[in-house]
């Protein structure tokens, strides 16, 4: 069991709270700025992909997980994000800039969102969401001009000082550098008042409120944040598809952006994290799978689509704080060993709560 | 200073089983706190620091606030008592800016806030606990009393996103802010503590201690002894002492427990049915025949 002994309240604010934390991140950090040299092409495009996902993962955990407000169309922002970066790159502006403005404008749309979002809550603010996913689908579908409808649009390679990023290996290192950047900024602002004020609202608007958070303007800012990150993402999504059609950004993208932060833990970055890995990797496993079993298996059609929903299942039902809730609680097991008691993670029952009051 | 110097007496409570933990407390105060001690005595000039005129509000034909005229005094302990129903939460309510007065104005520190945001009362200095303590059931303790820092806190989210030096040196004086108040209300071993695994005594006290992170000059308290047993009943008598007495805050406490209200209290507020029964010490309003009625019906029932 390990005791920290904090002499200072910045032991409380730090990045790594312990020397153990900060080695195995290194660790991780190195491996993963060491595996182009390791692993193959097809790797390097999977790992990739799931760094897109954890970006937008952690948009929409900050909008979810954080602020407890419920999303049904970030599939949107990633076509807004894509589109953008899309047009004007090809219209000769340099990626940088380009990528930047996709999520700016993304951003703007997440505001655009907030304005009549900020009356709704639960059920209807998911409609709402799902509903604006279905415009801006129609948006880009109907406006020919910039984004040529069904036809699609090829994505050139993302150029960086001249440079084209066209080798996975390039790419990779981009999306890895998008997504820890993303991380950083994150973690940063759910350690200072803002984030705070987040999961104020999330757990009980109206004591936040006689707080002093003021409630539109942080879930404003929250919409705003989690739309932009999530515009970054649909970018860099475009690049790795290398070609951006209405269809790669539909209903589906949305509830598997859901799936993910549900699945991973609502309420912490790891858990954005933890499931973009499992929303990007594991078809990937199945279908690796699938080569080693018999045959008649094998063969069967569906048999990923079907796993995979069968773990989602098995999951929802057993670990509903997600794989970081299970990952917090082997920690636990192993920390306070042999002195773990289940029941400290036992939820508890409230049955004292405010009347609504408004 | 200890508690025995601010010559505090609460008739009805047992008197020298002083619990450890405010005396304690009070020994950790800051020269600060002290220094804003003078509030407590004189209680011949003190100034108006709250004012309710002719407060009134319907919900649909049920007029569930009806003229409601009350003043409290600077480092005045007010109680606001009255049956079930009567519209001691709906005046808290109101002052904190959650409903919309139908009439009438509410003056604090000499400005009008009738219709200012209601996440501005916070700023202005008052703070408010809940009947049904309205934590944030997923957060630390410590997180709970940052939260309760925020109204003191100027966040910009770009320098949030980089944590720019700033914004640690703004954390770390919000932390020195929290302690304090950890310190006083004797919560430290709760700390690091998640509310969903805390105890409902330990919980109120730590909305108590949410609500004077803020730095109020007004703190509500919605029925601060509810669910409580005596002792932990007592503790709340002299926390609500130590409030008024070193940290220099007003108090206005909603209370069914006469027995506390007339330990603590200067005046008392009676109210049914949304109207004003009777204000005044807390004998006078025990002894107010239209008082008893209400709570025991008249003679004729």
């Amino acid at each position: 069991m390990r005791i920290l002994f904090k002499t200072s309240y910045l032991d409380d604010i730090r990045l790594f709270r312990h020397g153990g934390t900060r080695f195995w991140y290194g660790v991780l950090i190195a491996c993963l700025v060491a595996a182009p040299a390791a692993l193959g092409e097809f790797y390097l495009g999977e790992l990739a992909q799931i760094f897109i996902l954890a970006v937008a993962g952690v948009g929409l955990m900050l909008l979810i997980g954080y602020t407890g407000l419920a999303s049904l169309g970030h599939g949107a922002f990633m076509a807004i994000g894509a589109y953008t970066d899309t047009y004007l790159v090809t219209q000769g502006v340099p990626f940088p800039i380009a990528f930047i403005a996709a999520g700016i404008v993304a951003m703007a749309a997440g505001i655009a969102i907030a304005l009549p979002a900020n009356r709704m809550t639960g059920i209807y603010l998911a409609i709402a969401t799902l509903a604006f996913s279905q415009i801006v689908e129609q948006v880009v579908v109907r406006w020919e001009s910039v984004t040529r409808g069904f036809q699609g649009m090829p994505v050139p390679p993302p150029e960086i000082l001249g440079h084209a990023l066209s080798r996975p290996w390039e790419f990779y290192y981009l999306c890895l550098a998008i997504l820890v950047l993303v991380v950083l900024g994150a973690i940063n602002l759910t350690r200072s008042p803002t984030g705070r004020a987040m999961v104020a609202i999330r757990d009980s608007e109206i004591s936040a409120q006689s707080l002093g958070v003021n409630l539109v303007r942080t879930k404003t800012i929250a919409f705003a944040l989690s739309a932009g990150i999530t515009g970054l993402a649909g970018a860099l999504l475009g690049h790795k598809l290398k070609f951006i059609s209405p269809d790669a950004f539909n209903i589906i993208l949305s509830i598997q952006l859901l799936l993910m932060v549900v699945v991973g833990g609502l309420g912490s970055i790891h858990g954005a994290v933890y499931g973009a890995i499992f929303v990007g990797g594991l078809p990937q496993a199945i279908a690796l799978m699938r080569d080693h079993l018999p045959g008649a298996i094998a063969r069967t059609p569906g048999l990923e689509p079907g796993l995979f929903g069968l773990v989602m299942i098995l999951i929802v039902l057993f670990e509903p704080l997600g794989i970081y809730g299970r990952w917090l609680k082997i920690k636990a097991y192993f920390e306070y060993f042999p002195l773990y008691r289940k029941a400290t993670f036992k939820r508890q029952r409230s049955y004292l709560k405010t009347e609504r009051v408004r | 200073m200890s508690i025995a110097s601010t010559n505090v007496v609460i008739p009805g409570l047992v008197p020298g089983t002083q619990p450890s933990a405010s005396a304690g407390a009070s020994g950790t105060m800051d020269p600060g706190h002290e220094a804003r001690d003078d509030n407590a005595e004189g209680s011949a000039r003190r100034s108006s620091l709250f004012a309710a005129h002719d407060l009134s509000i319907a919900f649909g034909g049920i007029k569930a606030v009806d003229g409601v005229t009350f003043d409290v005094k600077e480092g005045e302990i007010f109680a606001i008592v009255g049956p079930n129903g009567a519209g001691k939460s709906t005046i808290f309510n109101l002052i904190s800016r959650i409903y919309e007065p139908t009439g009438g104005r509410l003056i604090f520190a000499g400005e009008d806030i009738t219709r200012v945001p209601p996440h501005t009362i916070a700023r202005r200095g008052i703070a408010r606990t809940f009947q049904n303590i309205e934590l944030f059931e997923h957060a630390t303790v410590l997180d709970n009393l940052l939260i309760g820092r925020h109204c003191r806190a100027r966040p910009n989210v770009l320098a949030e996103l980089l944590f720019t030096p700033r914004v640690r040196r703004e954390e770390l004086r919000h932390r020195e802010a929290v302690e304090e108040i950890i310190d006083f209300l004797d919560l430290a071993n709760y700390r690091d503590q998640r509310i969903s695994g805390l105890s409902y005594g330990v919980r109120k006290v730590v909305e108590l201690a949410r609500a004077l992170c803020a730095e109020p000059k007004l703190l509500l308290l919605d029925e601060p002894a509810s669910g409580l047993n005596t002792e932990e009943t007592e503790e709340v008598a002299y926390w609500i002492e130590d409030i008024k007495n070193d940290l220099g805050v007003t108090v206005i406490m909603i209370e069914h427990d006469m027995s506390l209200v007339s330990a603590v209290c200067d005046r008392v507020l009676a109210l049914n049915n949304g109207r004003t029964l009777a204000l005044g010490s807390p004998q006078e309003v025990q002894s107010n025949p239209a008082v008893i009625e209400a709570y025991l019906g008249s003679d004729g029932e």
